[in-house]
């Protein structure tokens, strides 16, 4: 996840991942599985942060599939002209997209330990892949044990910078204001970050 | 002149069955000279395009093997050398081998070219089939081994009247002699090796064809080098006449094959149908509106992947397959076009008109072939092919001479590599008391210590002839490399893997105190290893290299976009730097070999491959799932050819069972496989006794089954039998065979269809030798075989005729109209009658069989899955064995130390087999003969100091190289490099980064992927001074 997350934060405009056919990797280890899921992890991270998950596209396609791999580049390459520069098609600067991926990098451990602990799952086809992510628990899932966690990693890495009010915070990153009253009372809680009653702004705690 | 050599083994002919063969034997321990009478070795490999069915490029996968060879401790090559006289006998031959003068002294010439540059005298280039000129003095090809050039003695000025000597005065190293004369080499051989390869058809012998006379007529093999991006017009597409693109060819098939009219040869040349596909699917690369017509007889796609080749070339647009004969009509003046008479069934004769045709010429024994006949005291079959011995092709008549490649008989790369793989094997067997005598250890310099020194890295950027140069502006390329960070030297290079070329690379590491090397070039699949190689002759530690792969990534694909791919090409390059300036220097492992094979399955194939390994010394254990040897060949007890089976298989069994160094396990089954190269560990369940056997490699002859249909009434009526039933009814003189006055065969059952999409490849073979056989006993039987194309390659073509000769019947069906067969009663007799369209006449044609006989598939056997799973090896589509690369790997996997041979492959001849069986055992004991084999560098590490004892890199590695052990600190994860395979998933569950894949760390791969946005448009980091940040500010 780290690379795909450089890349975009670099400001590649898409990410690809190739790889062999489900059940036709050359290790035994196949991690093709863990890939998938990782994929689907990465774009429900993306979604959270505003960035559209559709930059970042897994294939399969084997060796001597010359010819799919063509047409696959050619797709994605098609699309992601569709949706415009990183950060232009999602009307995040480059300055608020590049605090975004590091609030992303900072919890990263955290991201895996998540995968680990309530997201590993192996099936055999796409599809259930396909059906487990689109799952409603997985969202609410998803929503409570990362969409917090990362929206204060956003919040106290915007705030490193200098100290902001509410509606700064909240313009900058492109969160609703009542959601970032609600993050930063929970970050307030956890000792992340205290209101400075003379600026009239949050600051890092 | 001469001199006096001690060698073990002389292989004759370079071509890749001459390659193949050296670098086995002298891997094996062997002392081998290489000769070839050509001024390069390569052979006619050298002059394809690509090799089907994988469209590899030929050159690109041969010439590693050039590289290989020239720098192998342990083989000498002399080329323009001839085999004077042999004397002696096997262990001890004297053998005179002359060699031609080329008036260049190899020692002194540096490959410069000047010479040729100089030459006032252009002749036909041989290399390029005549088709452009070179000079009287020239290198024969660009990547040619040696490097340097020849004078045509024919041409040349000075050798012809003295009226010219420039070249001598323009070479500055002073290597033109051009008073040099033959020298004569006298050596000591232990055994030779034959690998002489083949001549193509030449249809200037037969003057229908036009070819000699309208220009625009070619041969197939012209043909590959018009297509090839080395070739007279640099690869693209032109007719001779005119030099323009032709927009509409045709192909003849069976050119100088399968016809018996004088100067043509009866056998079918069993290589064209596959090449001429090739060249049609390329051609459509070339350009997508060509209009390819084929005419041929029939489709012989019998080779593993053939037939959906075929349909590939066949589904293209604008390319028609017809069958028909032809006649070259006439060379249309002003135009240059040439006609083609030809019939098909619904329109009758017709004449066209194409701009170009290509001949798909057959091929021809080699030149001489008498000559050599009597030189090597060796005996020729009626076609003047070697003489072989069904129950062992690679032999010749005369003990201690072996023969590889196509001078067995018309056969490809494959064949000529597997019989090459066993050549090593028989060497092996009557040489093994004197295995590693003469032979001598690679050695390198000492490797410098690079970690004090600030990077500096050389980029060299290779334009692979034509195919990277003519697409991407390299002169650019190298000139931005030269700019980049830490680059001090960057340099272009027309063929980086020429092995002077490759030198030049080492050279430039010491010269300019490089210590990171950037090859912009091809893939590291096939040529890492050697550049690998020349860092470590350099002294650079060998993961200082890195592969930018601008021909596969950029050239190839994007060749309508010269500018694109010349930007792309770039960002490879920049890519590709940064990761160099993160490269550490990584260690290889050296592990113990264990010298004791496994081989799985006690058919012909398994007992021939372990009774080999078990003579040359080494111990062998055959397992068996049945409760005897023989396997299928129980089956089988005659041949085409007339090889008595069942003695054979007898006299193999009582081998196997006697040998002291075999130990046989009987209702084998194997439930555990684990280990790696040179030390797996395999657990039997063997007569109700479980054994476990440690042993270094693994061999894979687990056979395959005879399809029992479901169509056609088997089952259901007592007289419809498979090939294999009526065989053995035949054998035991049955009655209802005997009684038989009318018997129908139908062949292509079970598959060539959608769900078995290959041809079976011996049942039109078997098919004609049971047929003959029912002939024999019964001279006045009818019989009739329906078939959709006969596949009697090779010289089995002459059996096919023999039939047809012998009033066996012949009647084509089509897939979409297949036979139809139900049961009757006539006469009070109870038949079967098969009704099948006549594709001459049209119509219905009703047949009242006393026997049908089905030609069913072979099928891959039940275990092959399971097997696959437990030595984690591969399988094709259709469920046999997945060879390691097609062409040049045909007995490997691709996981190290596990080998096959057999049907297990796919469906194949008992002499086919055998060979193969050798080649398996050639190809094990290069690696059983040494004592130790090198594991990866790039394997994964851990930080103890950031390990938290989670786990997580355990349960995700299933290789179990990873494991915790007690540390002052608590337990710590720690990675037994020998099983780790380097896949990396460890690193991506590891919570905390504390396990890392070396040669492939997190920053490696993080520089990469900065660098793949150039500077100025990366986003900027928000982070200021003394963020803990992402790094990339």
């Amino acid at each position: 996840m780290a690379f795909v997350l450089r890349a975009l934060a670099n400001g590649s405009d898409g990410v690809f991942i190739g790889g062999c056919w489900l059940g036709e990797c050359h290790y035994v280890t196949e991690g093709n599985y863990d890939a998938l899921s990782m994929m689907h992890l990465t774009r429900k991270v993306l979604e959270l942060i505003g960035v559209n998950p559709g930059r970042l596209r897994l294939e399969w396609i084997s060796g001597s599939e010359g010819m799919r791999y063509a047409e696959v580049m050619n797709d994605f390459g098609r699309q992601l002209k569709g949706f415009g520069p990183i950060g232009e098609g999602e009307g995040l600067d480059r300055t608020a997209l590049k605090l975004k991926f590091l609030a992303v990098k900072k919890i990263l451990p955290y991201l895996k330990l998540v995968e680990r602990e309530r997201l590993r799952v192996r099936f055999k086809t796409e599809e259930e892949y396909d059906n487990y992510f689109g799952s409603d628990e997985v969202n609410s899932l998803i929503r409570e044990l990362v969409g917090e966690k990362l929206a204060i990693s956003q919040i106290t890495t915007l705030l490193a910078t200098s100290p902001l009010s509410t509606r700064e915070i909240s313009d900058s990153l492109r969160i609703k204001p009542a959601e970032v009253s609600r993050h930063l009372n929970s970050a307030a809680r956890q000792g992340l970050v205290r209101y400075d009653e003379s600026q009239k702004r949050y600051a890092i705690a | 002149m001469t001199e006096k050599n001690l060698i073990d083994v002389l292989v004759v002919g370079g071509g890749i069955s001459g390659i193949q063969a050296s670098l086995d034997l002298a891997n094996s321990g062997f002392k081998v000279y290489l000769i070839d009478k050509s001024p390069a070795i390569g052979g006619k490999m050298s002059q394809l395009d690509k090799t089907f069915p994988s469209n590899d490029c030929s050159m690109c996968i041969e010439s590693p093997k050039f590289n290989e060879c020239s720098r192998h401790p342990n083989i000498s090559i002399l080329t323009y050398t001839e085999v004077g006289t042999v004397k002696g006998k096997p262990g001890n031959f004297k053998v005179t081998l002359v060699k031609k003068p080329r008036y260049v002294v190899e020692s002194k010439c540096t490959g410069c070219n000047i010479c040729a540059e100089y030459c006032p005298v252009k002749v036909p280039d041989k290399y390029n089939q005549e088709l452009s000129t070179n000079k009287a003095v020239h290198i024969y090809f660009s990547q040619a081994l040696p490097l340097i050039p020849y004078i045509d003695p024919e041409t040349c000025l000075y050798l012809k009247d003295g009226s010219c000597a420039i070249c001598e005065g323009v070479c500055k190293p002073g290597a033109i002699d051009l008073h040099q004369e033959e020298e004569l080499i006298e050596v000591e051989v232990g055994a030779i090796v034959l690998s002489p390869g083949f001549e193509t058809f030449d249809p200037k012998l037969r003057t229908d064809f036009g070819y000699g006379v309208m220009e625009n007529v070619v041969t197939s093999l012209d043909y590959e080098r018009i297509l090839c991006s080395t070739g007279p017009y640099e690869g693209t597409i032109r007719r001779p006449s005119d030099k323009k693109h032709p927009e509409k060819i045709a192909w003849i098939q069976c050119v100088g094959s399968r016809q018996v009219t004088p100067g043509g040869n009866s056998y079918c040349s069993a290589v064209c149908c596959a090449y001429t596909q090739k060249q049609v699917i390329l051609t459509k690369d070339h350009d997508a509106g060509m209009e390819a017509t084929i005419f041929h007889n029939d489709i012989r796609a019998f080779g593993k992947d053939f037939e959906r080749f075929y349909q590939r070339a066949e589904n293209l647009p604008d390319v028609r397959f017809i069958r028909s004969y032809v006649s070259v009509g006439k060379e249309i003046p002003g135009s240059k076009n040439v006609t083609i008479r030809y019939s098909t069934t619904d329109d009758g004769v017709k004449e066209e008109e194409f701009d170009m045709v290509v001949l798909s010429v057959g091929l021809n024994p080699p030149s001489d072939v008498q000559g050599l006949a009597t030189t090597f005291g060796i005996e020729l079959n009626k076609h003047g092919f070697c003489k072989t011995n069904p129950a062992n092709a690679i032999e010749t008549s005369r003990p201690g001479i072996y023969v590889s490649g196509a001078f067995i008989g018309p056969v490809d790369i494959p064949e000529s590599v597997v019989a090459a793989s066993g050549a090593n094997a028989l060497c092996s067997e009557l040489l093994s008391y004197r295995r590693g005598d003469l032979s001598k250890e690679r050695e390198y310099p000492v490797e410098k210590d690079v970690s004090e020194e600030d990077i500096r890295i050389g980029v060299v950027t290779c334009l692979c002839g034509a195919n990277i140069g003519r697409v991407v502006d390299t002169p650019s390329v190298a000139a931005y490399a030269g700019t980049l960070p830490n680059v001090v030297y960057s340099e272009e290079n027309l063929f980086a893997c020429s092995t002077e070329n490759a030198q030049l690379i080492a050279d430039a590491i010491v010269k300019h105190n490089l210590n990171r090397v950037v090859l912009a070039a091809c893939t590291p699949r096939t040529h890492e290893p050697l550049f690998r190689d020349t860092c470590r002759e350099a002294g650079l530690n060998q993961y200082f290299f890195e592969f930018a792969n601008i021909r596969e990534h950029c050239s190839w694909v994007h060749s309508k976009d010269k500018e694109g791919a010349t930007a792309k090409a770039k960002d490879i390059i920049r890519m590709s730097v940064a990761r160099a300036a993160e490269l550490e220097p990584l260690q290889e492992f050296e592990l113990p070999v264990n010298p004791q094979v496994l081989v799985i399955g006690g058919g012909l194939a398994g007992m021939t491959s372990a009774l080999s390994m078990a003579n040359i010394g080494f111990e062998v254990y055959l397992l068996e799932k049945e409760n005897d040897l023989g396997g299928m060949a129980r089956r089988i007890h005659y041949t085409l050819d007339g090889f008595d089976v069942q003695p054979h298989l007898k006299e193999l069994i009582r081998k196997v069972y006697r040998h002291p160094s075999i130990h046989v396990y009987l209702d084998a089954t194997i439930t555990d496989a684990s280990g790696y190269v040179g030390n797996f560990v395999t657990t039997v369940k063997t007569e109700g006794q479980t054994k476990v056997i440690n042993h270094g490699a693994a061999i894979i002859a687990t056979g395959a089954e005879e399809y029992k249909p479901t169509e056609y009434l088997y089952g259901q009526d007592d007289n419809v039998l498979t090939s294999l039933e009526l065989e053995d009814h035949i054998i035991r003189r049955d009655e209802k065979v005997t009684g038989s006055q009318s018997m129908v065969m139908i062949q292509c059952v079970g598959c060539r269809q959608k769900d078995r999409n290959y041809c079976s490849r011996v049942c039109c073979n078997q098919s004609i030798k049971n047929a003959l056989k029912m002939r024999e006993m019964n001279p006045d039987m009818d019989i009739y075989i329906l078939f959709r194309d006969m596949r009697t390659y090779g010289l089995k073509e002459d059996y096919y005729r023999e039939a047809s000769e012998k009033d066996i019947k012949f009647i084509r069906y089509e897939p979409t109209d297949k036979p139809v067969v139900e049961t009757a009663v006539e006469g009070g007799r109870h038949i079967l009658r098969v009704t099948v369209t006549d594709p001459i006449l049209g119509q219905k044609l009703a047949i009242d069989a006393d026997l049908l006989t089905l030609a069913a598939a072979i099928i891959p056997a039940p275990s092959t899955q399971s097997i696959a799973k437990l030595f984690k090896v591969a399988l094709n589509p259709d469920g046999f064995f997945q060879e390691a690369h097609v062409k040049l790997r045909p007995v490997d996997f691709a996981a190290d130390g596990v080998f096959m041979c057999g049907i297990a492959h796919y469906p194949k001849h008992i002499t086919e087999t055998i060979s193969q069986a050798y080649a398996a055992a050639g190809r094990a004991i290069n690696l059983l003969s040494k004592d130790t084999v090198t594991a990866s560098g790039a394997v994964c590490e851990v930080e103890e100091n950031d390990c938290v004892s989670c786990g997580a890199c355990i349960s995700a590695c299933t290789y179990g190289a990873i494991s915790f052990h007690d540390t002052p600190k608590g337990k710590k994860a720690t990675v037994n490099p020998v099983l780790c395979k380097g896949d990396g998933l460890c690193n991506a569950k590891c919570p905390t980064q504390a396990i890392r894949l070396k040669h492939y760390t997190d920053d490696e791969i993080f520089a990469q992927i900065d660098a793949s946005v150039p500077d100025g448009e990366r986003t900027q980091c928000p982070g200021g001074a003394g963020c803990s940040g992402c790094g990339s500010h």
